[in-house]
Order: C-alpha cells, then structure tokens, then sequence
C-alpha cells in the first residue's frame, strides 16, 4: 500500500476487532465492508447523499462513509449485524418484512437503523416525523409507502406491547 | 400457452395472497449477498479510465507507468480484446474500450487490475492519454442530417406510422411543443461483479444484470470464447429499471480475471454509475391534435425526436414504442407519427421503465388537457369519451384482442374526493408540510393547489417479432424428513419485484407443495429473458407454471391416470407417488408471435397492453417555484393481482421515479459533459417529497396471460409525471412545456 | 503518525505545529467525503472528535459561546430556545445522519458559500475563536469568510467555537432546495431583528461567492419598522426584498440560475421580514 497506514482496533458490535496497516483514507464504510467482513451498511453514494451505510457511532446514527475508519477507535460501533438475525429479528426488520417495505433491499440496512433510532427517541412520531426522520435514507423501490407503513406496525406493537405494563390509556 | 390454470382457494401462501419474500430476511438482517459484497481470496479490485472528453480522437495511450507501479496486476486496452471489439444489445456498435475515437464523456479507455482500490485509483491516474478534442455533436434534431459520429450513421430508427386518413381534420385543432430532461434510473446499488477464472481457460462471473443470457453472449463474443465457457450467475441486485439491461463492466471484469488468472471484482463509484449505464432518453415532441365538436378525436399528428447517445443500446426498440403509443390510450382514426432516435456525443440511452411510453405521455396528455381547455369540456370527460376499450384498433392498425379497461382506470383514479387544502392546514410545525419542507420558505397563503389527471399505457413482453421466451425447471422430491420439496431454477433476474416471491406462489398454487425452494439464477439453464417490459410474471410465470403442469402430469401418470390430469394433482398423494423417485420437468414459455411493423408503422407488434391512470394533487407555492406534490390517486389495470402487496408496492415505486421526473431528476448536460453526476446534484424524492397513494387494482383476467395477470411495473411510471404536471398546471396557470419542472420555470414565468 | 487523536486543544496545536499542512477532521461530511471522492488524499489527519474543549456551550458576561464540536443535531434539538435561527438553519442540513456528524466549526472551516448556518450566524455578528501557540483570537465572521471556501484561519490554528452576542427579538431563518430535504442550498436568507438596539439584520447565502449582508437593505427597514408595535408598512416590507435581491452576486451552475437565486432571495427576505413581525 503506498501512501499513509495505519493500524488500530475497532468496537464492532460489542467485539473488539483488529485493523492491521489500512491506508489512511479509509473510510469505516470501506473497513466494515472490505476487512471485517461486515456488508450490511451498503455502498451506495460515498457522500452522505443516501443513508444505505447508516451506523450507530455512539448510540449516534450517521453515515459509515462520512466515518474516517482511523478516527472510530474507542468509539462503540453498531451495524445492522447487531442487530438481529434470521432467528432473532428485531420488530422493526419484522415489520418491513411483513409490510412488504423490501424490494431489491439496498436501503433496506439504513433504513432498519433509522426506524430504530427514530422510535427509541420518539415513540410515538407523526407521519410527518417519521418522514423526516427517514428523509436520508434514499429509496428508489417502494416510494416509501410500505415503509411507513411498517413503522406505524412498530408504533402500535409497541404501545400495545407497553400497555399491559399499566401505562395510563 | 397457460391453461388459465384455477387458484385453489385456500391456499396458504399461494397466488393471490400478499406472501412474503423468500430473501426477505437476509435483506432486513443485511446478510443478503449483493453483487458489491462479493469477495473471493486472492481477489484484485478493477477500475477503469474514462474519457473526460465527450468527442475526441486519441492520439495515443501510454500505460508503461500504471504497468510499473506496485500492486499493479494489469493494464488493458482496446488491443488486449481478444474477440469481438465491440458489444451492444440490438447492434455491436459500442467498443469494449475506445481506441481511436471517443464518443461521449465517461467512455472507457482502459481498465487496471491492482492489489487495493487505491493503488487501481493511483494506477488508473497514471495512464497518459493524448487526446484531440472534437466539438461534440449534442442537438439530437441537428444529428439527423449531420456528418455521420460512427460508421454506422447518426440514425438509430426512423419510423413514420400513418394510419387511415392523413387528409382528415377536425373541426377543433390544437399543437403544442414538449421537451423531456434525460432520466437516470439511478438504483441503489452501483454495478459491480466478481469475475473468476475457471481452470478450462473460461471464466465465471458473478453479476448484478437484468438478462443473464444476452450478458454471456455479449461477453463470450468479446472474450473470444464459446458461450459455454462463460458462466454468469446473479448476485444480489440493487435495483435495475433498466439500467442494467446493457453491459458495463461485465467484458471487462472477465478480461482483467483471464489476463491476470486471479478474482477481480469491479465496483462503480456513484459517479462512474451515472456514466457506466444507459439513461432515459431525452425526447422534443412535437403534437397536433384534431377533434370534432363533441371532442372525439379526428386525428393525432406527432413528431419524436429521442436523443439516444453515442450507442445503439435498445433505441430502435424505444423509439418503436413511442411511436406506437403516442397518441395515448385513446380511439384515433387517423394518425401520422413521424418518430427519429438518433445518435449525438451525449451520453448513450437505452431501458428505462416506460420505455419510449414515458415519453410521449408526457406531450399526449398536455394535448389532451389543451384540447379539452380548446373544446370547453372538462378533461376527464374527454378521455372518457375517447378512451380505448376491447376491440378498438390502435395506430398501428392492431386491434386490442385483450383487456383494456381505460374508463374503469380512469374512473378509479377520479373516485376519491382529493383531500381538501385546510385539512392539511399545518399546526405550529406543520410548516413542514408544505413547499419548501423544513426550509421553512412559505405559509400557507403563499400556496395554492392544484389537480390534474393523466392516463397512459404500454405494451408487456417484447414487441416486433421477437420471441422473448423463458425456461424453467421445477423438481420435486421428498427431503429428508420425508416432506415433498419443489425446486425451482429459473435465469429471471430478481432485480427487487419479487419474481421469487412468484415463483414460489405458482408451485405452490399449482402443484399444492408449500416447500419450495429456489436455485440460484444462472446460464446452467437456458434463458429466461429481461427482467423488463413488465414481462417475467407473464413470461417466467408462465415457464413455471408450464414446468409444474409438466410434474403435474407426470405424478398424474405415476397414479395412474393416463391422459395427465393437472386438475387431479392436488387430491394425489404427493408423498407415496415421490417415493418412487424425484420428478423434474423442464418447460420454455413463448408469448403469442408478433410481427415487426411495417414501412407505414403497421402491424399487429404488440402481445398485450397494460392501462393506468394517475390523478395528482400538488400544492404549488408559485413565487418561489417550489412544488409538493399532496396526493397520488390511481387505478391501475393489473389483469389479476397475484401478490397485492408486491403489486402496491410496484405501484407506489413507479409512481416516486415518476414524480422525480416531473419536479426534480434531470442529468444536466453542458456541451455533453455531465454537470451533475452524484447524489447531491443529481435529486431523487425523499419520503419528505413521495406523498401518500391511494391505489385501485382493476382486475379483469387477461385472456392468454398465466393466471391472468398482467405485468404491473411499468404503468405507474407513465402517466403520474404528466398527472403531476396538470396538476401544476392546474394550480398556476402555465404552460410548463418541460420536465423536470424546475422552480425557475415557474418563479420566474409569474415574476 | 498519520493520524493524531488529540483530547485537549494544547495537543491538538502541538500536532498542527508538527505538521501545518495536515488536514482536520471534525463530523467528516466534508472531509471524508473528498477523500472519499478522490479529491484529497490524507497525509496526516488531526482528528477532533475528542477535544473536550470544543463540545458544549456556554454563556459569559451575556455572550453565548458554541464549542466547535456542537453538531447540527445539538443545536436542533438541544439548542432551539437559545439560538432560535440556528436551530432553524440546522435543521435544513443535509439528513439526519449528517446533522448528526457534522459540526460548526466543520462548517465554519469549510466555508461554503452555500453553508447552511452562515447566513444566521453573520447576521447575529458572530466571531469565530481561534486558537494558536501564539494565543487566542477571535475574528468577526465577515472578515472570516474570505472567499468560496476560503477563510482568514491561518496554518497553525484551530477554530475553537463561535461567540454571539445576546440579542433580543425575532428572528428567522429560510432556505430553497429543490427537494423537500437533503439538499444544497439554491438560496437562504435569515434575519434577526434586534429589539434592544433597534436594528434588523440579514445574512444571505448560495447567492454570492461568500454569505453577505444586505446593508443598504437593513439601514432602510430598520428606519421603517415601528419598533414599538414590530410593525412595518407593506411598501417598506417590499422594499426591503428588493434591496436584499439587489445586493446579492450569484452564479449560475447546474443548481439554479443567477437570476432565480436572486429573485429568489427577495422573496425570502420579504417573507422572513413579515413572519418576524406582529401580525
């Protein structure tokens, strides 16, 4: 590798995981997918421009390509891979699945992470809030519709799943 | 031919029933293997070198110093390709790379194989091409009589349809001029591939396409190998809508594994994607439009000039459409469409979904709005009046034999009353909601609303002649807890629909296996066709619903029934009669034959047509231009709706690429250089810019169609631009001759 | 090291010392972006992200001062009382995720024409901290921005937050996108009347090669307004979105025209001016 490298470690999904001698300019998008083996956060604009590489930094949702890979370090890095699995899935991916909110399913990563962190923050968000807060993760299958469709599907479980905890009606 | 084969009711994840995708849960657990999250040990990354230029002549190319650097595996050029030098869908009029002459910007010159997709970068940068600039060619009317850019001429197709009176006028006559920007299909996924060399001197290439098969014929013809030694197989795909119809890195990804004996995957940047694949074609339309009193249309005039780009790529097709559709799905008795594509130094056009339809809705519609203002009739009444029915005859001369519910879709887009301005009428943050989103540009009496309508259609499968037919294979077997399994292996290609999701319906439906497993797509098989003109529910449907009557037959003659009775299979006892062995049944599926058109346009081209109709509701803040558009209301003519949810899901999908035409996706071309190829600049509509749609599926069976259904993904992408458009229209009171809309052109038009 | 993780700002400056030409790394919109897109290619990278000094805020002797670090996140939610118009202009940036990164002194540092929390922040008169080995200085944001990218920070210093004074008043801010999120600003305009010392002020962005004010424009409103009822009469209301479109100096390019950017922010300044008074 000619120019700047670089070797480091990074907290992915709660595993601490080792990058030997990368080139500088790699952006933690390139890291996740190419040395750790981690393709979930998707490549789809390399500018912010789309949200299909959406990562928790922090409990922070951002773009993995805005992410210089050299500059994550001791940070707690979350992918969709953490999220969940064909055994365990997470309401949110249940809900798109069963909504039909997956098409090709490039978006489909960012946007999970996005809805999560939407209804962690607002449990109970307008149209209009659940539309901005998904207005960065570019989709160009659904029109959205299915997708939000799903996210209503995770408001009602959970606020019926809350009620019988004797919150007030 | 289908035998219209009943849908048992009852079935459990059977057609008709909004059944979940198969990949679905890789998808949402981001385990799903796109074509981009390929890797193979060992592999190198490929990047190619194209031209900054949009016409040059190049002098030379010196790759010494890329050869040289470190982690450079190899350098190919035009002399390294060892067949055919050249590819293309219809006519092979495009190099592999370009080597004397350079015919738009982006065109490949070279491609380097490196350890890293840095050092490819580096390497990449380091190949010295000299290059004398050419004034490019870029006004598509001008192209027509210009000195020819390519052996092969400037003019891809000239059809010139004329149909019964050319002499007759109408008493009410109107003209109108239109232009249509250059769409990007701008998927998601960029193009990549993993190609790997295979020890008999073939290759292997694992890719994200729409037509495996019309992939390895054009690679094998360029790599100098019999078909057979080149072996595609679909990966993951992100999206298509016909930017994937044509090859762009698939020779040279195979070139690069075969030079340099190792994997090489390729992988576009969004930047090279915007240059890598084919885009909507830029069209100016010209119409006239003759009616009697009563508003029955006497006669359509049309002239279509496509700017089709440096290539051939599928033009001849898409101006073959936009003829024979331009009059829209209305009665005319007479029509002279005089329809050019031809070739300029702007980048090459070929599949978009609507496919030349797009196209000529946007000017036919805007006719019918100006005839209805010069008639004084509201502008529903008169496409009621005018609307095509079954039996009617097209422009073409064909008589429409099938469905055609025009009124019914019509009708169904106008049924919903459009939501009325002050119930959206925002609370303290509801500012949001209006033009201008979170900018925060208007209130509400800085706004108006506006409605408008627009109907459209298009022809399913391949048109002209062309037997686009499709194969597959289904087997069944009794796993190893003794439960029958039903595998289907079929080259369709899922770009997203959920042809899988299908697949896995029929055989459940028609052989009443709930487990069905699906092979991965690839050229073991024979082909399936494009995942294109809404055509793989019709045509690889219709190949596995032929492969299960096969096995259904077959069962049937293991229990003893003598002539096969399909109807029968699902009172067998599956499971005993399995005992005996596997049963695996391999079908082709051909659509009725077509004939091409003639010198005057006529013919019977077409095997069936899919209807829509799109009424849009915008509110429009006319100072500052800025557009959101409140409501989509469709009907759409679906045949039968064999999964409602993938159909909705269609529906709203095309309806989003539509209203990025009408209000926002435009690549900007400045003497054929490309001014916007990211996306930043290049916009698609955000869930802030998509509003909710209320859809209506028209649902009469067409006639020879596999279960009924026709193909739903292309109609909504025709008729919701011009509906957005009227409704703009509606709401400000201009002409608005062109898409995208920009603010501008209304801002400054008021001003 | 080609890349420096410092946590204080004392460190931060030994590296920028060490290697003046090594390029600064706060949310990474920006940077990463044109490494991402070929057009940088890092040496050495000063990462900011720890620098304690540069996050939060705080306010002395009536000045409120945003650490560097303050994403446009923090100012959209967490902000929106104090800094009513950044909070606006925030929320206008890029998506979600981006406003989650990136920050305003990564913005301030990029200084793009077309930055978002510019306009507000010129026409609240804020100074931009700079910290050097040679000590602390703070620079008015108009003499700042230098040109289209370009700004008056010298080699060895770090943009450690923005100062602002405290005033009191409506304010407003707008920005046209032709979409209705995630999009670079055609045009935007924002106005802070000041109703302790009687002055309107304006900041105006993507229409000229810097973000501008529109003095002659201000002058004049200011002397119209009826500071006691916050009224203004129509014609002075006008008037004011003309002088504003007539101070501006904007490009054509692929994202508008010259001549809708400039009508544009006439549009916009006659607007905000009227959603800033009493109605």
């Amino acid at each position: 590798m000619t120019g700047a490298t670089e070797s480091y470690e990074l907290d992915v999904d709660g595993r601490a995981l080792p990058v030997a001698a990368a080139w500088l300019g790699e952006s933690l998008l390139y890291v996740l997918r190419e040395r750790l083996g981690l393709p979930g956060a998707k490549n789809a604009c390399e500018q912010g421009e789309c949200g299909s590489c959406s990562i928790f930094l922090d409990d922070v949702l951002v773009n993995a390509c805005c992410v210089l890979a050299a500059d994550a370090t001791d940070a707690r890095i979350r992918t969709v891979e953490g999220f969940g699995d064909a055994d365990h899935l997470s309401d949110v991916q249940a809900a798109f699945l069963g909504t039909g909110a997956v098409q090709c399913g490039f978006c489909t990563p960012g946007l999970i992470l996005a809805v999560h962190d939407l209804l962690d923050q607002v449990p109970d968000p307008t149209g209009l809030e659940v539309r901005e807060a998904i207005s960065g993760n570019l989709c160009r299958c659904t029109g959205y519709g299915r997708i939000l469709q799903a996210v209503e599907e995770v408001k009602a479980t959970r606020s019926g799943a809350s009620g019988p905890r004797g919150e007030s009606p | 031919m289908s035998t219209g084969t009943e849908v048992r009711p009852g079935t459990r994840s059977g057609l008709g029933q909004s059944v979940r995708r198969p990949d679905g849960t890789p998808k949402v657990t981001g385990t799903f293997a796109f074509s981009s999250d390929l890797f193979a040990r060992g592999m190198l990354w490929g990047r190619t070198l194209r031209s900054p230029h949009p016409a040059a002549r190049i002098r030379s190319i010196d790759t010494s110093i890329a050869e040289r650097m470190p982690g450079v595996a190899s350098v190919l050029t035009a002399r390294d390709v060892p067949g055919r030098p050249t590819y293309g869908l219809e006519h092979a009029d495009q190099p592999v790379f370009a080597s004397e002459t350079v015919r738009f910007q982006g065109e490949p010159i070279a491609v380097v194989a490196a350890e890293h997709p840095e050092l490819a970068l580096r390497a990449v940068a380091a190949i010295e091409v000299d290059y004398e600039v050419v004034t490019p060619l870029t006004d598509a009317e001008a192209a027509i009589g210009a000195a020819p850019i390519h052996p092969d001429g400037n003019v891809f197709r000239h059809l010139h349809l004329r149909h019964g009176d050319l002499d007759a006028v109408g008493a009410v006559s109107v003209e109108g001029s239109y232009e249509v920007g250059m769409q990007d299909q701008a998927f998601l996924g960029p193009e990549s591939g993993l190609a790997i060399p295979v020890d008999d001197g073939g290759v292997e290439l694992f890719i994200s396409t729409q037509w495996l098969h019309v992939d390895r014929d054009q690679v094998a013809a360029c790599l100098g190998l019999p078909p057979e030694r080149v072996h595609l197989t679909l990966s993951g795909i992100g999206g298509a809508f016909g930017a994937r119809e044509d090859v762009s890195l698939q020779v040279h990804v195979c070139l690069l594994a075969l030079r340099t004996g190792r994997p090489v995957k390729m992988l576009y940047s969004r930047e090279e994607s915007f240059h890598g694949h084919v885009h909507r074609h830029p069209a100016r339309l010209w119409y006239r439009h003759h009616a009697d009193p009563d508003g029955r249309l006497v006669k359509v005039e049309a002239r279509i000039v496509l700017d089709g780009g440096a290539y051939a790529s599928s033009s001849t097709a898409v101006i073959g459409n936009a003829v024979c559709f331009a009059a829209g799905p209305y009665r005319v008795p007479n029509a002279d469409v005089d329809g050019w594509a031809v070739r300029t130094n702007n980048p090459p056009c070929g599949a978009m979904r609507g496919f030349g339809a797009v196209q000529v809705c946007f000017g036919h519609e805007a006719q019918m709005d100006r005839l209805a203002a010069a008639l004084a009739m509201d502008p529903v009444e008169l496409r009621l009046r005018n609307a095509l029915a079954p039996g009617d005859e097209l422009p073409t001369g064909q008589v429409i034999t099938g469905t055609a519910p025009v009124r019914e879709v019509i009708e169904a887009a106008m049924a919903l009353e459009p939501p009325p301005l002050a119930a959206t009428d925002p609370p303290a943050d509801g500012t949001m909601d209006l033009p201008g989103g979170a900018g925060l540009t208007a209130t509400r009496a800085d706004v108006v609303r506006g409605t408008g309508l627009a109907v459209g259609f298009k022809n399913l499968m391949y048109s002209e002649g062309f037997d686009d037919a499709s194969t597959a294979n289904v087997r069944v077997e009794l796993d190893h807890r003794g439960e029958p399994l039903a595998t289907v292996h079929c080259a369709a290609a899922e770009v997203g629909q959920g042809f899988v999701t299908l697949a896995q319906q029929i055989v459940r439906s028609v052989l009443g296996v709930e487990q069905v497993a699906l092979r991965p797509a690839d050229t073991t098989i024979g082909s399936a066709g494009s995942t294109s003109a809404s055509r793989q529910t019709w045509m690889s449907g219709g190949a596995v619903e032929l492969a299960c009557l096969a096995v259904a037959e077959a069962l049937a003659e293991r229990a003893g029934y003598g002539g096969g009775a399909p109807d029968e299979v699902l009172d067998l006892d599956v499971v005993e009669l399995l005992r005996e062995g596997p049963i695996d049944r391999t079908r082709a599926h051909h659509h009725p034959p077509t004939e091409p058109l003639d010198e005057d346009g006529q013919g019977d081209a077409h095997v069936s047509f899919a209807f829509a109709a799109h009424r849009a509701v915008v509110d429009v803040d006319p100072e500052l231009g800025l557009v959101k558009v409140r409501h989509i209301a469709t009907g759409q003519d679906v045949g039968r709706a064999l999964n409602p949810q993938a159909v909705i899901g269609q529906i709203e999908g095309g309806i989003a690429q539509g209203l990025g035409l009408a209000v926002m996706e435009e690549m900007l071309l400045e003497d054929g250089r490309l001014r916007n190829p990211s996306f930043t600049d290049y916009l698609i509509p955000t869930a802030l810019d998509m509003p909710p749609v209320t859809a209506t599926l028209i649902e009469q069976p067409e006639p020879g169609a596999p279960f009924g259904a026709k193909g739903v993904g292309e109609p909504p992408t025709i008729s919701s631009t011009p509906a957005i458009v009227a409704a703009i229209r509606a709401a400000t009171g201009l002409e608005l001759p062109r898409i995208p809309v920009r603010p501008e052109h209304i801002a400054l038009a008021e001003a | 090291m080609p890349i420096s993780r410092p946590t204080d700002v004392t460190a931060t400056l030994d590296a920028l010392a060490a290697s003046p030409d090594a390029d600064l790394l706060a949310g990474g919109t920006d940077l990463v972006v044109e490494v991402n897109l070929d057009r940088r290619r890092p040496e050495h990278v000063i990462a900011l992200r720890r620098v304690t000094e540069l996050a939060g805020h705080d306010t002395t002797d009536g000045r409120l001062r945003l650490g560097a670090n303050v994403t446009y996140s923090e100012v959209e939610h967490d902000l929106a009382q104090l800094v009513p118009g950044l909070a606006m202009a925030a929320r206008t940036v890029g998506s979600p995720q981006i406003r989650n990164a990136g920050t305003l002194g990564g913005n301030l540092g990029t200084a793009s024409p077309a930055g978002d929390t510019l306009p507000w922040l010129l026409a609240m008169d804020a100074e931009v901290e700079l910290a050097s080995p040679e000590g602390d200085r703070s620079v008015p944001l108009a003499n700042f921005l230098t040109g289209p990218k370009s700004t008056a920070r010298r080699p060895a210093e770090l943009i450690t937050g923005v100062r602002l004074p405290r005033v009191e008043g409506p304010q407003h801010v707008s920005k046209i996108g032709p979409r209705n999120a995630m999009v670079i600003s055609v045009a935007c305009f924002a106005i802070v009347l000041d109703t302790t010392n009687r002055r309107v002020r304006t900041g105006m962005g993507a229409v000229g090669p810097t973000v501008l004010r529109s003095p002659d424009a201000e002058r004049a409103v200011t002397q119209a307004l009826d500071w006691d009822a916050l009224t203004c009469p129509e014609d002075a209301i006008d008037a004011f979105g003309r002088a504003c479109a007539e101070a501006t100096a904007p490009i054509t390019d692929h994202r508008s025209s010259a001549e809708y950017r400039r009508h544009a922010v006439g549009v916009l300044a006659r607007r905000a001016l009227r959603r800033c008074l009493s109605t």
